[in-house]
């Protein structure tokens, strides 16, 4: 029994870590969310060298075969850089949908080029998340015709895994006829969301799985495990940087941080954040070992306690860092934008909470 | 992360299950403190320690059951009771903060003499922390105690004594070493509380029921080797004691056999004819609470983990004590609300099974009592601040300075 990371995992973190820290800085977030409309071909070629994109595609495939729990931190530390890098949809869950409910021939022809960085695979996945936009989808001999609002890791996409509303999946590829990706201008510059439009369009349907559904709604859990980690990293950095600043800042001839009034801030958004990250630890295990009814409480738990956690210390943190918090200055609003994106897609907490209840059967008493 | 069940824990875990439908109707309704157990608390406490569902990895020759520490088996254990719903044991200062202190700092003496009779909730301790003038700055404790041959004797009074009235023991904080500086000045005695000089009031708090006390010592006596580690070691002690007091305080278990019972509660009430749980508003409130007790769940386990590896938990070691306190009371006032007029039910004389009210009401004020006490939450924000967080010290005001 150990409730900690191992030895592995400690490099995984490390290395990661250590890339971002270098590569991404406040200077090259500017630079991307301004020029690059959300996505950089350098740092996508960093992150293929250290080989993320085939983090959870099959060894045979060409991936490293790792599980949920390694994804989840990658996802943190990914939320801890705020890292303009598409993650969530291109590098989690168009792979486990591809392994779970594509053929074998469907799996051939695309883990390798996921797990290479060449198909970079967008989600949408409102139909079964309880996203709020349009999610108006048909799928009528093979082609695929509507509208999906809310399409994560737009930025860069080559590909498109739509989900449907009875669980199936349908991949369609951006250039191809009858597909429009469009960009929509979102709260979160570091992760552009867009609008999909279909006009009946060749796709790769993806239902190799008897219990299609349930895979389905196992990517969702996947996908809301994964934000939730990415709360936790970009938390843990606002924590770090209130610190930091008002360890510098002076006023009243003493700097801010010997004032007990701010002391008692940060030490509320780590006594808050802490626990957290142990919740999410557990929670991404369980996508790795635990039943289906485990896997969805534990994600639905995770992502809505992170989004109430996140969105406390996010308003904190820009407190501590007084007016200057509230610039764009000091690039602050990045990691609050992130937890606000974190919060806000694939089901806010009310609604993840609702289906927490619902899978752990409370009402039938 | 390795989180699965060998053969031994699974059947640890049918073991405790066994043992719950077998031996769970002897369970007492409640986890024990503020009044001294009964036998039926004791007899229970007796069948937890002789299972090794308590005091697992303490050596048997201290009472306890004498196995390997493995924080998965003491979860597992911990998990079955509360969802179980029977009472986990003894949750008094003497199991909680005495006996580990004393397996951590006593002599062998004093480790085969108090340690498993405290465990089998036989000896009760109290402790004599806080004074009128030392609460939060509890180093400033003035109660003296000079040695006159092979005795101290001791002067001073004490506050905050939580079951004072009914306890064996005090483990005491005073001052032998009057010339050192404030906090190498202190020293732990342990106090009959039959000796002469003592004098215990009781201190009725907002729940209308004496829970605490004022303790008077007027030339108390005790042998000088009455001592935990040595004269002018107390602070070490203390640092030591509160280490446990804070992991008490935060103790995730209590949180998740609460959570588990207010569920419960949701489902047995009804509101307008309708079982509360089925409201979307306490639903909600409900289940934001399960994330934030499952957190300190895992939290708990992650900590151990660290201290099982050695490994440095810097400032989550730090968080439990204002995270779980905090996390009682959010946890008491949904059990109250739920219960909604009928709560308002007050008896705390006379306090019986069939009246949840009472008992939540009891809970929801005491753990007022439990966010102050043990180091206030504004005392714990300065450790994690100041500990876990690297930020600095206030400055120190002179007291002249205020009045001019």
């Amino acid at each position: 029994m150990e409730f900690g990371l191992d030895e592995n995992q400690k490099l995984i973190e490390q290395s990661l870590r250590g890339f971002l820290s270098r590569t991404v800085t406040l200077d090259k977030i500017r630079q991307v969310v301004a020029d690059r409309g959300g996505f950089d071909g350098a740092l996508w070629d960093g992150v293929l060298a250290l080989g993320l994109p085939g983090l959870m595609v099959p060894e045979e495939f060409g991936g490293a075969g790792l599980g949920v729990f390694e994804a989840a931190l990658v996802a943190e530390a990914l939320g801890h850089a705020a890292a303009p890098i598409p993650f969530v949809a291109t590098n989690v869950v168009a792979p486990l949908a591809i392994s779970l409910m594509g053929t074998a021939e469907q799996q051939g022809a695309f883990l390798p080029a996921v797990a290479a960085g060449e198909a970079r695979v967008a989600l949408a996945a409102g139909a079964l998340s309880g996203a709020t936009g349009t999610t108006d989808l048909h799928l009528v001999g093979g082609r695929l015709s509507g509208r999906a609002s809310g399409v994560i890791d737009s930025g860069g996409a080559s590909h498109v895994l739509v989900l449907l509303a009875d669980g199936r999946a349908v991949i369609v590829a951006v250039d191809d006829e009858g597909v429009e990706l469009l960009p929509w201008p979102s709260l979160d510059r570091t992760r552009p969301l867009g609008t999909l439009v279909l006009s009946d369009a060749p796709g790769e349907l993806l239902d190799a799985n008897p219990d299609v559904m349930g895979a389905a709604l196992g990517l969702v859990d996947t996908a809301r495990l994964m934000l939730a980690a990415d709360t936790l990293g970009a938390a843990q950095r606002m924590i770090e940087k209130s610190v930091e600043y008002a360890s510098q800042r002076v006023q009243f001839e003493r700097v801010i941080a010997s004032f007990q009034a701010v002391k008692h801030m940060c030490a509320e958004m780590a006594a808050s954040l802490e626990p957290c990250r142990s919740l999410i630890w557990y929670a991404a295990h369980v996508q790795d070992t635990g039943s289906a009814d485990e896997r969805r409480t534990m994600a639905c738990l995770a992502k809505a306690h992170l989004s109430e956690v996140g969105r406390d210390v996010a308003r904190t943190a820009t407190e501590v860092h007084g007016g200057m918090g509230f610039t764009d200055l000091m690039g602050l609003h990045f990691w609050f934008k992130r937890i606000g994106y974190d919060r806000q897609v694939l089901g806010g907490p009310e609604r993840c909470r609702q289906e927490a209840v619902e899978v752990q059967d409370w009402l039938a008493a | 992360m390795d989180l699965s069940y060998s053969r031994k824990h699974r059947e640890l875990q049918s073991e405790v299950r066994a043992f719950v439908r077998e031996k769970g109707h002897l369970s007492p309704k409640f986890g024990g403190g503020r009044k001294r157990p009964n036998r039926q608390e004791l007899d229970w406490q007796g069948l937890l320690l002789e299972r090794g569902y308590i005091a697992r990895s303490v050596p048997r020759k201290y009472g306890g059951f004498g196995a390997e520490p493995d924080i998965l088996e003491t979860a597992i254990v911990a998990d079955e009771l509360s969802k179980a719903g029977v009472s986990p044991g003894l949750l008094n200062q003497g199991v909680l903060i005495v006996a580990p202190t004393m397996l951590e700092l006593g002599t062998e003496a004093q480790r085969e003499r108090w340690v498993a009779p405290t465990l089998r909730g036989e000896t009760i301790w109290c402790i004599g922390n806080s004074e009128p003038e030392a609460g939060s700055d509890m180093a400033n404790a003035r109660t003296r105690a000079v040695v006159e041959g092979d005795t101290f004797v001791i002067n001073g009074q004490k506050i905050w004594t939580s079951s004072a009235h009914y306890a064996d023991m005090m483990l005491l904080l005073c001052r032998t070493e009057p010339d050192a500086p404030k906090h190498k000045g202190l020293s732990y005695l342990l106090v009959p509380m039959d000796a002469d000089g003592i004098e215990v009031r009781p201190l009725v708090t907002m729940t209308e029921r004496a829970e605490f006390n004022e303790t008077f010592l007027s030339d108390v006596r005790v042998p000088t080797d009455q001592i935990v580690m040595g004269r002018g070691d107390g602070w070490k002690v203390a640092i030591a004691s509160l280490k446990h007091e804070r992991v008490m305080l935060g103790d995730p278990n209590k949180q998740l056999q609460r959570f588990h019972a207010i569920r419960k509660l949701m489902q047995g009430v009804t509101i307008d004819d309708r079982p509360a749980i089925e409201m979307p508003e306490f639903r909600d409130r409900l289940v934001r609470l399960q994330a934030e007790v499952m957190a300190a769940k895992f939290h708990h386990m992650r900590l151990l983990t660290l201290h099982d590896r050695g490994e440095d938990a810097g400032v989550a070691g730090l968080v439990q004590k204002l995270y779980g306190t905090v996390l009682n009371h959010k946890l008491s006032a949904l059990a109250v609300d739920v219960l909604g007029e009928g709560g308002l039910a007050y008896d705390p004389h006379e306090i019986s099974e069939d009246d949840p009210a009472t008992t939540w009401q009891i809970d929801y004020m005491y753990d007022i009592g439990l966010i102050i006490g043990g180091g206030t939450s504004q005392i714990q924000k300065n450790i994690i601040s100041e500990r876990g967080l690297g930020m600095p010290r206030e400055p120190k005001v002179q007291l002249s300075e205020k009045r001019a």
